[in-house]
């Protein structure tokens, strides 16, 4: 009878207690992202896309070395490279990439081409929605990775943000 | 047949249809309210896509609940199925016809055909209201118990059998909780018993301070009855699929889910009205409309702890639902009216 007792004391207790945890979340601001309406943030070391970078001078700094595609463990780029002339100059030194495909369903986004780039030409962004209708778009070529890429819907996460985040559900 | 009397059938009719609707309506609107609730409980926004706030989402829903395909499975019993869930709603929607929404009635103005247009903020007063709200409630039973029973699907079965299980022993300590308040109030009649809360302390002597554990023992009683979390049992989906309602889809499915969500409802109403005062509030019998407010604030409050409770507690073991029901809830109902019954005869012999 008096462990009944406890038991009922205790027990109501704890669902007491219980409540008050979730009123106090009630209260709370939702922690919901609204993606297409509000930007995602991004980590600033977040991999993305690839980019292809040129010079201030607007010169590609991609000279078709082909370094990216050894270092590639998915065999996803592929770099044909062409002489520069004097009259069609694409990029400072001797040669260029006439073709620069990346296909983008087998990247792994490693970033390892980025590192074996001796001009860091290549770089990956941090664009994440790459999704398309057709499967042949999803190998970009050149003229698609040259463009400068910076879409609307994605932020760079600042350091005070990043520190708000590691509270999350704390306090 | 004499024409006021005709006349009053007619508004009668007319108020008991608005009722109805109203509480569909609500029906509604609670699935949004609730889900927008219960996000923002586990820090989301809940259904916010739809139209402003999502308050399009009961739309989106209905239609969906309308358009989708009446499949009868082969192997069920077809009359019996199709008629549960109607079975589950109707006695539902039944127990909110005793509730008083307001103190006094309604005399329009102007003569309609040569009679006197007369508006009661009730349906029925009648004297047995208690027993009446305890009788319909239990019927509800029935259709969720023929629907586990004619779906042939033993997950509805074993849905269905432990409604019935549940509901029935949970009817009883209910039961024992109004007899005490019965007892102070000395009627069943639903207006006496708000008219006793409004005779004390200048209207808020409300039976919830009287009778506490009457209150508690009656909501939890209330929730088990309504099948809400933590007692629903009967459709526990991570153990039974859907239980009862496993084999129903589209609008067939939307009555089982209405019965639920009216049954949820109605029971705010009766808990507002016996524990809480009813339309008891300041200045509400000089002016009815603010009683109707008041009633409705009540209601949405208990409504929102029903959420609440949903969203905080984890589903009870069907024994120790069980037993919960008959080693503790029945006796302490049994104590607090003789308590009640021994404080009462000292008082007054």
């Amino acid at each position: 009878m008096i462990n009944q007792l406890k038991d009922v004391v205790t027990g109501s207790a704890e669902i007491a207690k219980a409540m008050g945890v979730t009123l106090k979340y009630f209260f709370k601001k939702p922690v919901t992202h609204q993606y297409p309406d509000e930007p995602v943030e991004v980590y600033p070391r977040f991999r993305g896309r690839h980019v292809l970078k040129r010079y201030d001078n607007g010169l590609e700094r991609c000279i078709g070395c082909a370094l990216c595609a050894a270092a590639c463990p998915t065999d996803c780029i592929y770099v044909q490279a062409s002489e520069n002339t004097d009259d069609q100059r694409y990029s400072p030194g001797e040669r260029y990439a006439s073709i620069y495909d990346i296909n983008m369903l087998r990247c792994i986004f490693c970033g390892y081409c980025a590192e074996a780039c001796p001009t860091e030409a290549i770089v990956l962004e941090h664009d994440f929605a790459l999704a398309e209708y057709n499967r042949w778009d999803a190998i970009y070529t050149k003229e698609r990775l040259l463009q400068p890429h910076d879409p609307s819907y994605i932020v760079l996460r600042s350091d005070e943000e990043f520190k708000l985040a590691e509270t999350w559900g704390k306090k | 047949m004499d024409q006021q009397l005709l006349v009053d059938i007619i508004v009668q009719i007319i108020i008991i249809g608005a009722v109805a609707s109203g509480l569909m309506a609500a029906f509604g609107a609670l699935t949004v309210v609730e889900r927008k609730v219960l996000g923002r409980f586990t820090m989301r926004y809940g259904p916010n896509r739809v139209g402003k706030f999502g308050t399009l989402q009961i739309v989106a829903d209905g239609l969906k609940m309308f358009f989708k395909e009446e499949v009868i499975p082969k192997h069920v019993d077809r009359l019996v199925y199709l008629m549960a869930p109607g079975v589950a709603l109707v006695p539902a929607l039944l127990a909110a016809g005793v509730i008083p929404i307001a103190s006094q009635p309604l005399v329009l103005p102007f003569q309609v055909f040569g009679s006197t247009i007369t508006i009661y903020p009730w349906m029925a007063d009648i004297n047995v209201g208690i027993l009446y709200i305890l009788a319909v409630g239990s019927l509800g039973t029935y259709g969720v118990v023929l629907g586990g029973w004619s779906s042939n699907n033993k997950y509805s079965l074993l849905g269905g059998l432990r409604t019935s299980a549940q509901m029935l022993s949970y009817e009883l300590p209910m039961g024992v909780a109004l007899l005490s308040v019965l007892l102070i109030v000395g009627s069943m009649r639903m207006t006496d018993i708000v008219n006793f809360q409004a005779s004390y302390l200048g209207g808020y002597l409300w039976l919830i301070f009287l009778q506490p554990i009457a209150f508690l023992i009656f909501y939890i009683c209330g929730l088990a009855e309504a099948g809400r979390s933590p007692f629903d049992l009967p459709e526990t989906e991570n153990e039974l699929i859907a239980g009862f309602a496993t084999e129903y889809g589209g609008m067939k499915f939307g009555l089982f889910f209405a019965a639920e969500y009216i049954h949820m409802i109605v029971l705010s109403f009766i808990i507002s009205t016996v524990f809480l005062g009813g339309w008891l509030g300041p200045f509400a019998q000089q002016i009815p409309v603010l009683g109707i407010v008041y009633l409705l604030i009540k209601v949405a409050f208990i409504v929102f702890t029903m959420i609440w409770v949903r969203v905080s507690i984890p589903r009870v073991r069907f024994d120790k639902l069980m037993k919960f029901c008959w080693k503790f809830l029945l006796p302490l109902s049994i104590a607090n009216a003789a308590v009640t019954a021994l404080i009462l005869a000292i008082l007054f012999f």
